[in-house]
């Protein structure tokens, strides 16, 4: 067996494993040094993962180690340690077994790298299930906060009936074809003559359970509670991991899977993806807690990353199917994905350096925070932008990339409903922009920066302009990933 | 090293790009250093667009000074060589004026910013920023860049408006900054999604694989289709037409002007309308001809309502701001009129308008900023017999007043006499009538103007208000570059209407060709 392939994986789970132990033996005073010891791990990790390129499979194709794997394992690394840094003044203050804590953050980026290197739909459902399980756990880590409480109850049951879901349309799916891997499945359902309604409601029920994970309208009403009841870092970390991960393992699930049924799944995500693109941005308008916006603005993001995994398949007006804009609306959903979730991680480790100091999350608590703390209030405006899709940020480039490689396929209308469903976020993301900058200041709370966050906010503006202004280095890194699960015949 | 060569337009955006990060790194509270870093700034970009404009060769015609590089390339069903985004600028005649229009009101604009005391860093980022916007717009032959560069001129109005902008209290209403700023900002941003989906659809339709305006044009007759064109030529023209006040989408414009701070009303009356309008020529008349055919009657009867009702709504204002405020939409009606008339002379005035307008509004709002300061308020019911007290501040509004009703021998006569020409000529019998509703749009102007002039300034002079100081010598530098236009152009457009011509002209000959 090639199991160097997962060497990576493998440091994870020790890394995991380690820090659990360590908890044991560090004093409450020493605990803090678990947090150094998982970002500087995942660092290490991380470093050897950068410097692998082999290529394989592994038990007979259950995992699939190409060019697409590597990249998102990188990327899920370099989150982790985003989130991990951005965990700290939040876990000393009020977490008193942090070890639990990381350790459990670990084995959901364990998960999500697996989801996106998963060749096959039982390997995919086992790390979904390793990825909610971690997610359920630490959505209810505020164990004395009723809200907290309530969000996790919330989102276990929801979570649970939804990967029920899953597994009824994966046990469907494989007793009517008879396989489970991806590839095998695209060659038998082009071989097949007509496809059985059974199958098509495997299908359907994987497609539901995937769109509860994702928040897609109607079935998003977990994620605002869970959102707002779970810990500041995990609300972050839950806004970006869970939905790249699914999204990754969407999209090669997709294009080396069923794009043969692409017409009868197609329509589903259209609508799917127009409902949830308006109804997540028009929901948003009305909130008046930071983490709930949030929520609503990602419900809508996640919308627009629906509509493009709609188009993956486009069938061209002569009835071909081209593979290279395939490829173009795939790099688009990866590089929309990149930039929101750096955008998203911006925004939210600003909300927890107000909240750390003032404990509120409300809108209204963000007053005059320009005058306080500018660089803390430059970094949230700039990722409000960003979210809103405007130029210079990444969120703009991202935007028009995924956008214009959907209207490629040949869906223009469905474009012009998420171009007018961004203008609607506009609105929200303006708001909160004019109280930070000006609303007169309502409360005299001193906010507190730490230079190491201001060196991490900083490296997120840097990669939010960056990203947005100068963006061929990062399409190529996503080129090549692309490459690999979209090998042109 | 071609990047850093001086006549490179990218040196446009670029600059003003270099002073947000000078200014970012200097101390809030060294006011004043901030205050020469950015002029030395503005005044830099002020000498590159006359560069620009100066050794733009009008006999020669056509694009110059053009770069290209290369941005990104896009994977996709067509040739190698056309897989790209690039950023490649370029300057002719219509975008050399343009050029020249930003500079001297950013310039003018910066000066006048002086008296700026809260966070005026802050504002002078902002501030930059939007205007290297606004010159990437007009120096851009990409459709992707153009939408970004059009996107980041909107981008800053909002935090401008909303944190150094003034609320205004009417007995019957009231505006706030806030709701200006949002109002501003929503509707441009609206009027840009439609702009955003025709660049798509014509990216898509086009099948080139390239943003670049020369790449499209280039597939027009075989692939827009008469129906496509004049689809998404509505599309553009509304979604442009927003932003360029085209009537009834002009709310935003008279709220947000009231309510900017001054330099950012000179830039945005005087400059960023005319985004709108230069969206339509470079972007609907160049890449959408047929479509330019069937909807220029509509676009020259909304620019005859514009006109009319500008002029009319004008004279009901008592504010000062509101009354220059509606005045350029009014103004823009021509500009649009203008464009309406698909003839060269008509064009010509249409552009020169732009220009001219642009001087003369930065005008008239740093006027209204420098009376507000001083008395701190612009109601021309309490104003009164202000030229006794304050004697080349009359003078100066004077100016623009006359030039704003159009008396000969000042930039508004030239342009607004080309336009009436262009109108008159065109469309047979719609052409006369539309052409007097034209000039008696300009009569109503005399009236709203003379009407101010004779109140505000040459009235009873009220002893109960303080004396006031007559304008520093700051202001009346700034002001004093606006006059010298103002009446350059009005004594000699030729050189003016020479270079844009040569402009105008190629996206003229299209359209006449394509129909």
């Amino acid at each position: 067996m090639n199991f160097h392939l997962i060497y990576p994986e493998f440091l994870l789970i020790g890394l995991a494993f380690l820090v659990l132990t360590l908890d044991f033996f560090l004093s409450e005073k020493k605990k803090y040094l678990l947090n150094w010891v998982s970002a500087f791990g995942m660092a290490f990790i991380l470093g050897i993962a950068l410097f692998m390129n082999q290529q394989g499979d592994l038990y007979q194709g259950l995992l699939i180690i190409d060019g697409y794997a590597s990249f998102f394992r990188i990327f899920f690394l370099a989150i982790g340690i985003v989130v991990t840094l951005i965990s700290r003044d939040y876990v000393d203050s009020n977490v008193s077994n942090p070890g639990e804590y990381y350790a459990i953050l670990i084995f959901t980026i364990l998960a999500s790298i697996s989801l996106a290197s998963s060749g096959e739909l039982l390997t995919a459902y086992v790390s979904l299930e390793i990825l909610s399980f971690g997610l359920y756990v630490l959505v209810a880590y505020d164990r004395y906060n009723p809200a907290s409480n309530e969000a996790g109850v919330k989102f276990i049951l929801l979570g649970a009936f939804s990967s029920a879901l899953i597994l009824y349309g994966l046990s469907q799916t494989y007793g009517l074809i008879g396989t489970t891997r991806f590839n095998e499945i695209a060659v038998l359902l082009n071989s097949m003559e007509n496809i059985s309604i059974g199958m098509l409601i495997g299908f359907v029920l994987i497609l539901a359970g995937i769109a509860f994970k994702l928040a897609i309208v109607p079935f998003h009403m977990w994620a605002p509670d869970a959102y707002e009841g779970a810990p500041m870092p995990i609300t972050a970390w839950l806004s970006v991991c869970s939905k790249v991960a699914i999204v990754a393992l969407a999209i090669r699930f997709f294009t080396n899977g069923i794009f043969p049924l692409a017409p009868d799944w197609q329509p589903i995500l259209m609508i799917l993806a127009v409902l949830t693109m308006i109804g997540g941005n028009l929901l948003a308008l009305v909130q008046k807690n930071m983490k709930r916006l949030l929520a609503y603005s990602s419900i809508g993001h996640a919308g627009y990353l629906l509509m493009g995994l709609a188009a993956l398949v486009g069938v061209s007006d002569d009835g071909t199917v081209s593979k290279d804009l395939t490829h173009l609306v795939s790099n688009g959903l990866i590089f929309h994905m990149v930039a929101y979730g750096a955008t998203n991680f911006a925004i939210f480790f600003c909300l927890i350096i107000v909240y750390n100091s003032t404990g509120r999350e409300d809108i209204q608590g963000l007053s005059g925070l320009a005058a306080k703390q500018p660089l803390v209030a430059l970094v949230m405006v700039c990722s409000l932008f960003s979210l809103a899709g405007m130029p210079v940020f990444a969120g703009f480039t991202s935007k028009f990339y995924l956008f214009n490689a959907v209207a490629l396929q040949g869906f223009l209308l469905m474009v012009g409903v998420a171009i007018v469903a961004s203008l609607i976020s506009l609105y929200y993301y303006l708001t909160v922009a004019r109280y930070l900058y000006i609303e007169k200041n309502s409360n005299d709370s001193v906010i507190y920066v730490s230079f190491n966050s201001k060196l991490i906010l900083i490296a997120l503006l840097g990669f939010m302009v960056l990203a947005g202004v100068y963006p061929s280095p990062l399409m190529d890194l996503i080129q090549t990933a692309t490459d690999s699960i979209l090998k042109i015949d | 090293m071609e990047f850093l060569s001086f006549s490179n337009p990218a040196g446009l955006v670029a600059l003003p790009i270099l002073g947000c990060f000078i200014l970012f790194f200097i101390p809030g509270h060294r006011a004043n250093l901030v205050r020469w870093i950015s002029t030395t700034i503005a005044f830099l970009v002020l000498i590159i667009s006359f560069y620009f404009f100066l050794s733009f060769d009008h006999s020669e015609g056509g694009r110059q000074f053009i770069y290209e590089y290369e941005w990104l390339s896009l994977i996709g069903p067509w040739e190698e060589s056309q897989r790209a985004i690039s950023m490649s600028v370029g300057i002719d005649g219509i975008a050399a004026t343009m050029v020249l229009l930003t500079g001297i009101v950013m310039f003018t604009g910066t000066v006048v910013s002086w008296n700026i005391n809260v966070n005026n860093k802050d504002f002078f980022i902002l501030y930059f920023l939007l205007l290297s916007g606004v010159f990437g717009v007009f120096i851009t032959y990409d459709l992707f860049f153009f939408f970004f560069f059009y996107e980041l001129s909107v981008l800053p109005m909002y935090l401008l408006i909303g944190k150094w902008g003034s609320s205004s209290k009417f007995s019957s209403f009231e505006r706030t900054k806030e709701y200006s700023a949002m109002k501003l900002t929503l509707v441009l941003v609206a009027g840009s999604v439609l702009i955003w989906i025709a660049i798509i659809a014509m990216f898509v339709q086009s099948g080139t694989g390239s943003f670049h305006i020369d790449e499209i044009q280039k597939v027009i007759p075989d692939k827009f289709s008469s129906e496509f064109q004049s689809a998404f030529f509505l599309m553009l023209m509304i979604g442009f037409g927003i932003l360029a006040g085209l009537w009834p989408f002009h709310t935003w414009s008279p709220d947000g002007h009231v309510a900017a701070p001054t330099a950012v009303s000179m830039v945005h009356a005087g400059v960023l309308m005319k985004l709108g309008a230069f969206g339509i020529i470079r972007v609907g008349m160049t890449l959408l001809p047929e479509g330019a055919q069937v909807w220029m009657p509509l676009l020259i009867g909304l620019g005859a309502v514009n006109v009319i009702y500008g002029a009319l709504s004008a004279m009901g204002q008592t504010d000062l701001k509101y009354v220059i405020g509606y005045s350029s939409v009014s103004h823009m009606g021509y500009v649009l009129m203008g464009l309406g008339t698909l003839s060269l002379v008509g064009l010509n005035g249409a552009v020169l308008q732009m220009f001219s307008h642009g001087v003369m509004t930065a005008l008239f709002f740093a006027v209204a900023g420098m009376i507000y300061e001083r008395t701190h308020t612009r109601d021309s019911l309490v104003l009164s017999g202000l030229a006794q007290k304050m004697g080349i501040i009359a003078v100066l509004f004077t100016l623009a007043g006359l030039t704003s009703l159009g008396l000969p021998g000042l930039s508004g006569f030239a342009a607004e006499l080309l336009i009436f020409i262009g109108i008159f000529q065109s469309y047979e019998i719609w052409g006369i009538i539309l052409g007097s509703l034209a000039v008696i749009g300009a009569a109503i102007t005399a009236v709203y103007i003379l009407r101010l002039l004779s109140k505000v300034f040459f009235g009873l002079a009220d002893d109960t208000l303080p004396e006031y100081l007559d304008s520093t010598p700051r202001e009346k530098f700034a002001a004093s570059i606006l006059v010298i236009f103002i009446v350059l152009v009005g004594l000699w457009p030729f050189p003016f209407v020479k270079i844009i011509e040569s402009g105008v002209e190629p996206i003229l000959l299209q359209i006449v060709g394509a129909g």
